[in-house]
Formats: structure tokens, C-alpha cells, sequence
């Protein structure tokens, strides 16, 4: 394993993070209105969007982005291997994020909702100012969680030919046959990203607590 | 866009073939990765110091590498140390040990959630080490990892579709092949989805009422 092998996967590194990021950041957008869907007091809009989590989630992300890449972008409307994974990975987390906002939603004590409304506060300011902050703060663990999880599922993104950290170990070991060290160097890459996501988010969650705590 | 019912017909013999490997990798890694995660969860507890960082260490691999990149690391890496296998049985270590690893979490948590006083007892009745797990521990902490369990196997079932980089042919493999020859990726695709659909909507569906009566349970 020389130090140009090292580099060879490290070039890797910022389309991975790229595709984590533009996909967490996406999913986190899109879960709200997802969310506002699910809790919505039509019965036939509630239906669709738990319809639409429960087919998402149901279909494996290599299937996704191979619907989208091959399935669509040979056939119907051309498209990049970077745009198609980050598409059906944005689709993948917006609805893996609004089933974490609705547990976070659903852990808020009645009391906060009785108490909102014996204040007469509207609908919009009992979300926003009284739920929005504690789904939030509740959220966020598993927001953490889930993110170091869709980093790890970036790799699946190395079939459709994003050259990202999966895709480079995968050359390398083409033209070296050292499988063995590379897929460890991979390995590690990716348990090395998820520890300041980690930490960061243990950080977050103890200024968090320590903010609400009496 | 939507296959054709000829379409269909012709290719579901195919598809259909490629979703029974799929559950037979499903069954295999569960069947082997379970009893692994136990082993783990007790490998992490013990007080030994290194069985413990042994235990840590494939635990900590195990969920930290991508199970695609663990997949590739044992069919291309371990032929490298003379250790050549199939893709079946590839699949088969990899998500098996990406199951240990999950499942040890979840087995550990539900046996630390086993009140204190259960084990004073099972100690104080005078069982052995693996009388008070087997008649004490395992019944009462099972019990309480079965949704995560169920939950955690629907997800494997979903990691088999990554078998397709190995080249076993499974379902999204059967489905990518029967688009490269027909040139009719997006229906052939959607087939696939479709029937991994078909298992894994009913399946998530009886996780949650399985946690609902689990839930209920606790609560009495």
C-alpha cells in the first residue's frame, strides 16, 4: 500500500461527502411536508404520503438509484450518475426523516398541546413555537443516527459509476488485486467520517438537554 | 413505461428465481448472524478484557464499513490470502456479520434492560452461568429484542439487493439483466421493486403491530 494507492482513495472522499450532505440536507427539508401530510387531517392526503414512506422505504436503495439511473435516464429524460444518486437518496431520506419526525412528534407530552390551546395560540404558533423546538431537540439523536447510516449508504452509489469512496477502492483493487487492504482502507474511511457526526451530535444533544433541564 | 402482461410473463420465471436466492441469503445470514450477535452481546459484557476488544472490534466494524464494502472486502479481498469463495457464500459471511453486528446491539440493550434483581436471583437460587441465561436472561430479553429483531431482518432482506456487485444473481441482478438484453430497464426494474415491495410492505406492517402488542405487553 503505497502513499499514491492512499490518495487514489482518498479523491474519493468529497463525493461522498457531497452526496451525504446533499442528501441529508434535502431529506431533512422534504421530511417536513411529508410529515405535515402524514399528520394532516385529510384522510385521503394522509393516505397518500403514508403510502408514498411505506413504498420508498420498501424498495432498497440500489433499487432506487438503478430505476432512476438506468430506468429513467437511459430511456426517458438523460441524467448524471451524481444527480440520479443524489435524487434517489434525497427521496430515501425524506422519508426515512419524516418517520423520525413523526416518532419525535408523537413523544411530545398532550399536556404541551392542552396547554397551548387553554393559551388560545393558533395552530401555526402552537407548531412552530411550542412542538417545532422539542421535535427538534428529540429528533436530533436519531437525525444523527440516520445521517452516519445514509453516509454509509452513499457507497451503494458506486454502481451507477459515482466516483466516490466505494468506487475508488473498487479500482484500486482492480488494478492492484490487493482487495484485502483497500476494502479495509475503504472500511475505515467510512468509520472515520462517522465518528465527528458522532461526537458532534452527542455534543448537541447534552448543550440540548442541558438547555431544558430544571 | 409499465411492462407489458407478455412482458410480464416472460419474465417473472426469471425474477421469481432471482427473489428466492434473495430470501435464501435473507435466511442464511439471519440464521447465522443472530446466533453470532448473541455471542457477540455476551462477548461485549464479559469481563474480560480481551474478549471484550474482540468482541468490540467486530462489532465496531461490523456496523461502521458499509455492507456493500464489506461484501467486496471478503469475495475480492479474501482471495488476495488464498481464501477463495463463492458469491453465494460471500454474501452470505458479509451480511451475516453485518447481522451479528446490528443484532448484538440489540440483543445487549434488551439484556441490560432485565431488571438487576433477576439476576441477584437467578445467582442467589444457585444456577449456573448459563442456566441463569438460558431460563432466566435469554427468555425475558428476547422478548423485548423481537420487534428490533424484525425490523432489523426486513432490512436485511432490502442489503441482499447489494449481492448485485458480487455478480450473484439475485433480484436486482435478474432485473438489471433482463434491461440490458430488452433494453426495457425502467419496466424490468419496476418489476423488481415491485416485488420487493410486495414483501417488504407487509412485513414492516406486522413489525409495528408486533411492537404495538409488545408494547401493551410491557405496560400491563
Amino acid at each position: 500500500m503505497t502513499a499514491a494507492d492512499f490518495l487514489a482513495i482518498l479523491r474519493g472522499l468529497p463525493l461522498t461527502i457531497a452526496l451525504t450532505m446533499g442528501a441529508f440536507t434535502a431529506g431533512a427539508l422534504l421530511g417536513i411536508p411529508l410529515l405535515a401530510a402524514r399528520q394532516s387531517r385529510l384522510l385521503p392526503l394522509r393516505f397518500v404520503s403514508m403510502v408514498l414512506i411505506q413504498i420508498v422505504r420498501g424498495i432498497p436503495p440500489i433499487l432506487w438509484l438503478f430505476i432512476i439511473f438506468f430506468g429513467l435516464g437511459m430511456s426517458y429524460v438523460p441524467i448524471s450518475p451524481f444527480n440520479a444518486a443524489l435524487i434517489g437518496l434525497s427521496l430515501i431520506a425524506a422519508a426515512n426523516m419524516a418517520e423520525i419526525y413523526r416518532g419525535a412528534l408523537a413523544s411530545i407530552h398532550f399536556g404541551q398541546w392542552e396547554a397551548s390551546r387553554s393559551l388560545d395560540l393558533g395552530r401555526w404558533s402552537t407548531l412552530v413555537d411550542i412542538a417545532a423546538p422539542q421535535v427538534f431537540r428529540v429528533a436530533l439523536p436519531s437525525a444523527a443516527s440516520y445521517l452516519i447510516g445514509l453516509m454509509k449508504e452513499t457507497a451503494v452509489a458506486s454502481t451507477i459509476g459515482v466516483a466516490e469512496l466505494a468506487f475508488q477502492g473498487n479500482q484500486l483493487s482492480q488494478s492492484t488485486f490487493r482487495g484485502l487492504e483497500v476494502f479495509a482502507i475503504v472500511g475505515l474511511f467510512y468509520v472515520l467520517l462517522s465518528l465527528p457526526v458522532a461526537w458532534l451530535s452527542r455534543a448537541a444533544d447534552a448543550y440540548l438537554q442541558a438547555k431544558v433541564a430544571r | 413505461m409499465i411492462p407489458t402482461y407478455d412482458e410480464l410473463v416472460s419474465w417473472l420465471p426469471e425474477l421469481l428465481s432471482g427473489l428466492s436466492i434473495s430470501l435464501q441469503v435473507t435466511a442464511l445470514s439471519l440464521a447465522l448472524g443472530i446466533p453470532c450477535g448473541l455471542v457477540l452481546a455476551l462477548g461485549v459484557l464479559a469481563k474480560g478484557k480481551g474478549t471484550r476488544i474482540l468482541a468490540l472490534f467486530l462489532v465496531e466494524v461490523g456496523r461502521g464499513a458499509p455492507a456493500l464494502v464489506l461484501l467486496q472486502f471478503i469475495y475480492f479481498g479474501l482471495p488476495g490470502t488464498g481464501l477463495t469463495l463463492g458469491s453465494f457464500s460471500a454474501a452470505v459471511i458479509a451480511l451475516a456479520w453485518n447481522t451479528g453486528a446490528y443484532t448484538s446491539e440489540i440483543i445487549r440493550a434488551s439484556l441490560q434492560s432485565i431488571a438487576h434483581g433477576q439476576r441477584e436471583a437467578a445467582v442467589s437460587i444457585g444456577l449456573n452461568r448459563f442456566d441463569e441465561l438460558r431460563y432466566v436472561l435469554l427468555p425475558q430479553g428476547l422478548r423485548v429484542a423481537l420487534p428490533a429483531l424484525l425490523g432489523f431482518s426486513i432490512l436485511i432482506f432490502q442489503g441482499t439487493s447489494l449481492c448485485f456487485t458480487i455478480a450473484l444473481p439475485e433480484l436486482v441482478s435478474r432485473a438489471y439483466e433482463i434491461g440490458s438484453t430488452t433494453f426495457r430497464y425502467f419496466p424490468a426494474l419496476l418489476a423488481a421493486g415491485v416485488l420487493y415491495a410486495c414483501i417488504s410492505i407487509p412485513a414492516s406492517l406486522l413489525v409495528s403491530h408486533v411492537e404495538k402488542r409488545a408494547g401493551s405487553h410491557a405496560q400491563r
